[in-house]
């Protein structure tokens, strides 16, 4: 139990080590731009003086490095510092005082809050279903069925996002008016009602992350069926379904939690064009209209928040293959 | 609601259904092996494929039916029956005839191969041409703007199509026929340009870290990590907003920006392959053979390691292809990709996405969009399809 401990603290600082050197990438990314934040607010007019002003109001006359670690105590501490476009020039002005409107921090907050709903639901609806149906292609491999899933899988996993999406309006939206195609979701919505929103994006995820994680499952299974003791146990004469499912199955397990963490990786980072497909008010979206009118705050921010929650899906993904395959459990 | 009791309902039907199979195919073949071993869930999943060709055979024949509502609403079904059968006959066609024409080694090829990956060579060959001709093959000129714009498609003028324009015109008046075919020169050709840039960087440094090792390796190895610690995508929005800032209004240049952007972050991924195969290479006696021969760094690498990285690196160049494609799809989608002027199937599905919403009463209105996008759906399928052979055939995975 020591050393799983200690395996657990290794990777833990080895992803708290990444989070910080790819902090410093998208820091020093964003600084290569040319001009500067203040000459980008003001826009072509701007006097020379104004610049300066906004230039200290920032502390954009300090050295990068002062910067980056100003930024980066703020963002630990949760403030993420002002949003251009929200900015309005009150707060450089300093009419603003601590109204917090501008902060980049508050808009994130209940988009974030929105975006991990959208992947809760994803991941409840897809984890059951995947792993059913892949033991299911592997328990009739090579039928007519495996065969049409592998292709089915294979084509749901090429295709573009919003090229599922748009099939799914077009025959759960507009052909068959089931689900509503715009997710607006706002705050103080009934429970029922907003999952009934989030529904259609999350079909959408759903059918690009089963195809993965069913595969996976499949391979996995597949891949123990030659090892001797599923032989020994079909030949003492357990049903193929028994032996899959009591005997290969938790065998099978590590590779397969591993492909749903990294999955669930995806999801946070995959929702930024299903969520422009149904204006879903999530962290994607803002991601993209910010990158769209040049924000570099919410772009730093938001890209940050990606970055993090995907190299902390790894790590775990990473930390439970641990837990459950006892040869990595006690390294020799 | 009714909605999902209708689909319990249906389910019941076909959970009872499957019990009924079985028992009246005992009963009737004398307990022939086939329905006497047959477990509850396969007579089930009889029923249910039954029932779904039943569905789809029904809804191609009421997208036929001459009352125009229900016709128009199994429209998109009907056309994707068509379409699914379109491609099995031509990949079966053409499957036959590399079977029977060409040289000894490539009709052995033909004989093995599954219709999926015949399928995909053909779309390949299909988009190839396309994209090389489309100078040629094109109506009209992928910017110029006509006449009429929003002509419908189908060409049908008494519904507001135009038989000049089969595929009608966008919102602007360009000839979408025009635009698709033109997509395919820019879209797959910029996609195919990033992916070799991918790989000559990758690739490049993948070789040169595994035989030189050391600390330029280390470097090298440690740099890649990070940058794959940031999701592609994600990293591709941020540096394109950077990008976007230092072309300034200068369109092509952003379009450029976007392929070296796109290339070095693919490239991290060409390199953890490059390397590992790279690794494996290093250590075999005729790498050592050729260094004591007193060989170059360059002649290590492109003679030796190479040649013998060709199959995995191949099938690695088809995914690639696929995720480079798809990345520029949907940067252009979100916006910040192949600006305009040029033609693109991601721009076209963004700028004609709201149409789909008339597909109740104008089905042809709402193909235009979904056309884009299944042009670039189809391209990443065949590729995959492709790609999945190889793999399949080279691993001699057989079961």
């Amino acid at each position: 139990m020591a050393s799983i401990l200690r395996i657990i603290a290794q990777r833990l600082a080895l992803g708290i080590v990444t989070l910080f050197v790819v902090s410093i990438v998208i820091f020093a990314a964003v600084n290569l731009l040319p001009g500067d934040f203040a000459q980008l607010i003001l826009g072509q007019g701007a006097t020379p003086e104004a610049v300066e002003a906004i230039r200290q109001d920032l502390g954009l006359d300090q050295p990068p490095i002062t910067r980056y670690f100003q930024w980066l105590a703020g963002a630990v501490q949760g403030d993420l510092g002002n949003s251009f476009a929200q900015a309005n020039f009150a707060s450089f002005a300093g009419t603003d005082v601590g109204t917090g409107q501008g902060s980049v921090a508050a808009q994130i907050a209940p988009r974030f809050e929105n975006t991990m709903f959208l992947a809760g639901v994803t991941a409840v609806i897809a984890v059951p279903i995947s792993i059913t149906l892949g033991v299911l292609a592997a328990l009739y491999r090579n039928s007519a069925f495996d065969r049409t899933a592998n292709i089915l899988t294979l084509s749901s996993i090429s295709s573009p996002e919003f090229f599922l999406a748009y099939i799914l309006i077009l025959f759960l939206a507009v052909l068959n008016p089931i689900l509503p195609s715009l997710s607006n979701i706002y705050d103080g919505m009934e429970l029922s009602d907003r999952f009934i929103k989030t529904l259609l994006p999350a079909l959408t995820l759903t059918l690009v992350v089963t195809a993965h994680m069913m595969r996976m499952t499949r391979a996995a299974i597949i891949n123990l069926l030659a090892s001797p003791y599923i032989e020994m146990a079909r030949l003492k004469g357990i049903s193929p379904m028994r032996v899959i499912v009591k005997h290969a199955l938790p065998n099978a397990l590590a590779p397969i939690i591993n492909v749903i963490a990294l999955n669930l990786a995806y999801l946070i980072t995959g929702v930024v064009v299903v969520e422009v497909v149904f204006v879903y008010p999530g962290i994607g979206q803002l991601f993209v209209d910010s990158v769209k009118i040049r924000d570099i705050p919410v772009v730093q921010a938001c890209c940050l928040i990606f970055a993090a929650a995907y190299i902390l899906l790894n790590l775990t993904a990473d930390i439970l293959s641990i837990i459950s395959n006892p040869r990595l459990r006690h390294p020799k | 609601m009714n909605i999902f009791i209708a689909i319990v309902l249906w389910l019941a039907a076909i959970a009872a259904a499957g019990w009924v199979f079985r028992f009246v195919g005992q009963k009737v073949t004398g307990n022939k092996p086939l329905f006497r071993d047959m477990s509850y869930g396969v007579a089930v999943g009889y029923i249910l494929a039954a029932v779904l060709l039943v569905w789809l055979g029904w809804s191609y024949v009421l997208s036929r039916s001459p009352d125009q509502t229900i016709a128009n609403k199994y429209f998109f079904l009907g056309k994707a029956v068509e379409g699914f059968l379109l491609f099995a006959a031509s990949a079966w066609a053409f499957r036959i005839f590399g079977r029977n024409v060409g040289s000894a080694g490539t009709r052995k090829l033909f004989r093995s191969m599954p219709l999926t990956a015949s399928f995909g060579i053909l779309t390949i060959i299909i988009y190839a041409i396309v994209a090389i001709f489309a100078g040629a093959i094109a109506p009209y000129g992928q910017e110029e703007i006509l006449g009429a714009a929003n002509v419908v498609p189908g060409g049908n003028p008494a519904m507001g199509g135009n038989p000049d324009y089969p595929l009608g015109t966008d919102q602007i008046g360009r000839d979408i026929l025009s635009r698709l075919i033109y997509g395919a020169q820019n879209t797959v050709g910029i996609a195919f340009a990033t992916t070799v840039l991918a790989f000559l960087i990758g690739a490049t440094l993948g070789f040169l870290a595994a035989t030189l090792g050391g600390w330029l390796d280390q470097l090298l190895s440690r740099a890649v990590d990070v940058l794959m610690a940031i999701p592609s995508l994600i990293f591709a929005l941020l540096l394109m907003t950077i990008a976007s800032a230092w072309a300034g209004s200068e369109k092509g240049l952003l379009t450029f920006y976007m392929v070296v952007i796109i290339a070095v972050i693919d490239s991290t991924r060409v390199f953890r392959l490059a390397r590992a195969v790279g690794l494996n290479i290093v250590v075999m006696d005729y790498i050592e053979a050729a260094k004591l021969r007193g060989e170059g760094m360059g002649y290590l690498i492109f003679r030796e390691i190479l040649p013998n990285a060709t199959a995995p690196l191949l099938a690695e160049f088809g995914l690639r292809f696929c995720f480079v494609f798809l990345t520029i799809a949907s940067l252009s989608f979100l916006g910040v990709g192949i600006q305009p002027p040029l033609a693109d199937w991601g721009t076209m599905v963004r700028d004609l996405a709201q149409f789909i919403n008339f597909a109740a009463f104008a089905p042809q209105v709402a193909s235009a969009p979904l056309l884009a996008a299944s042009a670039i759906a189809l391209l990443t399928v065949a590729v995959n399809f492709v790609v999945d052979w190889m793999l399949h055939k080279s691993s001699g995975l057989k079961e």
